[in-house]
């Protein structure tokens, strides 16, 4: 495999770019895996890099029924950040964070990891009083990069937000996390697979799970639509899909919800906004950022009704649009290009599972509402730790399937047991 | 657009209605053990396709409702009153 390098780039411009291969293999699946993977995207595929690299498993599959990247981890608008405010969330995503920032040089595959702050709009003194208690915790617990900004500073750093005196919730200030920002999803799933690849993973592509053998309190055999495998271990990382694998396994109910949330991008314009901006309040929730290329990438609530199709509702359109127009009113003449949907597992509490399950070799990754892209790499790293060793990592210990019959919820919201209000 | 046919108001736009969740639940009794009220709570099927489910017509009449709707295709197969009484008399049965 080609290592990239500027050398390999510069040489490759002067000899017609014919050095470039195919970056992984695609190859039949093998009647037997010490590991399968049960999934393609970027968590599934980062579990099998992990796996190979942190502990030398590499006999791994990674099962994909499309193509890699075609679910969640092709359709999310790319925000990266590690403001979370609750024990065990906090450490995680700021684990997950120091993984993001060396990405791109771990995998020598450029992610496009861009530290251009994640900034949210505070309308209240009581919502300036709420996050500077938040983002004074996260100072204290290990995140330096969490500020409160007041409204000049603001004014001066992204200047086209609506600052009218008479807009509807004026801006007073934001909270601030500096270190988070945006990268470039599909160059993680890449990275990922060909990483994986070279350890000898097998990412194998229109390879659906359509069935799961279960036997003495272990999963015996995977049907797939290319023929049945066995595994000496089998992990779950399906996202929006999680309950339907759950039910083959004959295992259930999950404190999961499928939902979906759409996405939109803009035709490509000027540099406008150097960083992520987030605004919600008063039922609006609305976050954006200018994509390389200059399309304006910006989504915001659920459809909000249970869903498993991968196609968004026209209210949510003009909902997003409307959140637009109240913040960057600048773009209102601006053409919507695209928008899309993909099917998020929304949790009880808003945050997500990383645990054994009822059967021995049966490990889940799910639960990761719309958050789960800036999570993938740690994500990948805790289950390939927890399939390796077989007990959860002290960090991933709160996140168990039983939390919420000893009587805790890691609920960032407060929301309560209700999926769809996690968003 | 999903169109939910209110038996109170006839057919709406779903951006009138508040979603409920699954409909199927029972809560079990006050002093059931607490996997009961753990399983009632927290856990859901989840079901890809025909499912029954609660809604609010909060913009309407604002009764909840007992829908089936498949959570694939979006089709809704029928819609009742939740309350057991008001959909015997809706639906003739008293
Ligand atoms: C519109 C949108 C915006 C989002 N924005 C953000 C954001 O800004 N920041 C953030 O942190 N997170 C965001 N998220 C959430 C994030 O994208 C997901 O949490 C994350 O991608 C989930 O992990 P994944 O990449 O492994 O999932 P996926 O890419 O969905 O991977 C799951 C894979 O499993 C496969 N699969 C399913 N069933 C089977 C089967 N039976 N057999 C084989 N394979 C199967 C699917 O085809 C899919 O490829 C967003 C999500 C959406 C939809
Ligand atoms: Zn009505």
């Amino acid at each position: 495999m080609t290592k990239f390098s500027a050398w390999n780039v510069f040489w490759n411009g002067l000899t017609g770019q014919k050095g470039w291969g195919r970056q992984w293999r695609d190859p039949a699946p093998k009647s037997h895996y010490d590991v399968v993977i049960i999934g393609g995207g970027i968590h599934g595929l980062a579990t099998a890099y992990y796996l190979a690299k942190n502990h030398g498993i590499t006999n791994v599959a990674v099962l994909e029924k499309g193509w890699i990247g075609g679910g969640n981890a092709g359709r999310n608008t790319t925000i990266v950040r590690s403001n979370y405010a609750r024990p065990g969330n906090r450490e995680f995503y700021e684990h997950s964070l120091k993984l993001w920032e060396n990405l791109s040089h771990e995998l020598n595959y450029n992610v496009m990891f861009s530290q251009r702050s994640h900034i949210s709009l505070l309308h209240s003194p009581g919502a300036i009083d709420a996050a500077a208690r938040n983002y004074n915790t996260l100072r204290r617990t290990g995140t330096p990069d969490a500020e409160i900004w007041s409204l000049e500073r603001l004014k001066q750093v992204v200047p086209h937000l609506n600052y009218a005196a008479d807009a509807r919730f004026p801006i007073m200030g934001a909270a601030v996390q500096k270190r988070a920002g945006t990268a470039r999803h599909d160059a993680v799933v890449w990275g990922y697979a060909r990483a994986a690849d070279q350890f000898g993973v097998d990412i194998i592509q229109n390879c659906e799970v359509i069935g799961l053998t279960r036997d003495n309190g272990r999963v015996t055999r995977i049907e797939t639509s290319r023929g049945p495998i066995t595994a000496g271990k089998v992990a779950l990382s399906v996202a929006g899909s999680t309950s339907r694998l759950w039910s083959m396994a004959g295992l259930g109910g999950l404190p999961i919800e499928t939902h979906k949330l759409q996405a939109f991008v803009s035709e490509p314009i000027k540099p406008l906004l150097d960083q992520v901006v987030v605004f919600g309040i008063g039922g609006a929730h609305f976050y954006i950022s200018q994509s390389d290329k200059g399309g304006m990438v910006f989504g915001g609530d659920l459809d909000w009704y249970k869903s498993y199709a991968q196609q968004g509702n026209l209210p949510i359109v003009q909902d997003v649009s409307e959140a637009a127009m109240s913040v960057l009113p600048c773009l209102g003449r601006v053409k919507l290009l695209r928008h899309w949907a993909g099917v998020v597992d929304m949790s009880m509490d808003g945050s997500h599972f990383l645990c054994k399950t009822p059967l021995d070799n049966l490990y889940l990754n799910a639960g990761w509402n719309y958050g789960g892209f800036k999570a993938s790499p740690a994500a990948g790293w805790y289950l390939a730790d927890l399939v390796a060793n077989d007990r959860p990592h002290e960090t991933i210990a709160c996140f168990d399937l039983k939390r919420f019959e000893r009587g805790l919820q890691i609920d960032e919201r407060g929301a309560g047991p209700d999926p769809k209000l996690h968003g | 657009m999903i169109i939910l046919n209110c038996p109170f108001c006839g057919p709406r736009d779903h951006s009138e209605f508040d979603y409920g969740g699954d409909g199927s639940i029972t809560y079990p009794s006050l002093d059931a053990p607490v996997e009961d009220w753990h399983a009632a709570v927290f856990l859901r099927d989840n079901i890809c396709g025909v499912q029954t489910e609660t809604w609010q017509h909060t913009q309407g009449c604002r009764m909840w409702l007992l829908v089936e709707r498949d959570t694939m295709s979006h089709e809704v197969h029928s819609i009742r009153p939740a309350h057991p009484g008001h959909a015997a008399v809706l639906e003739g049965k008293v």
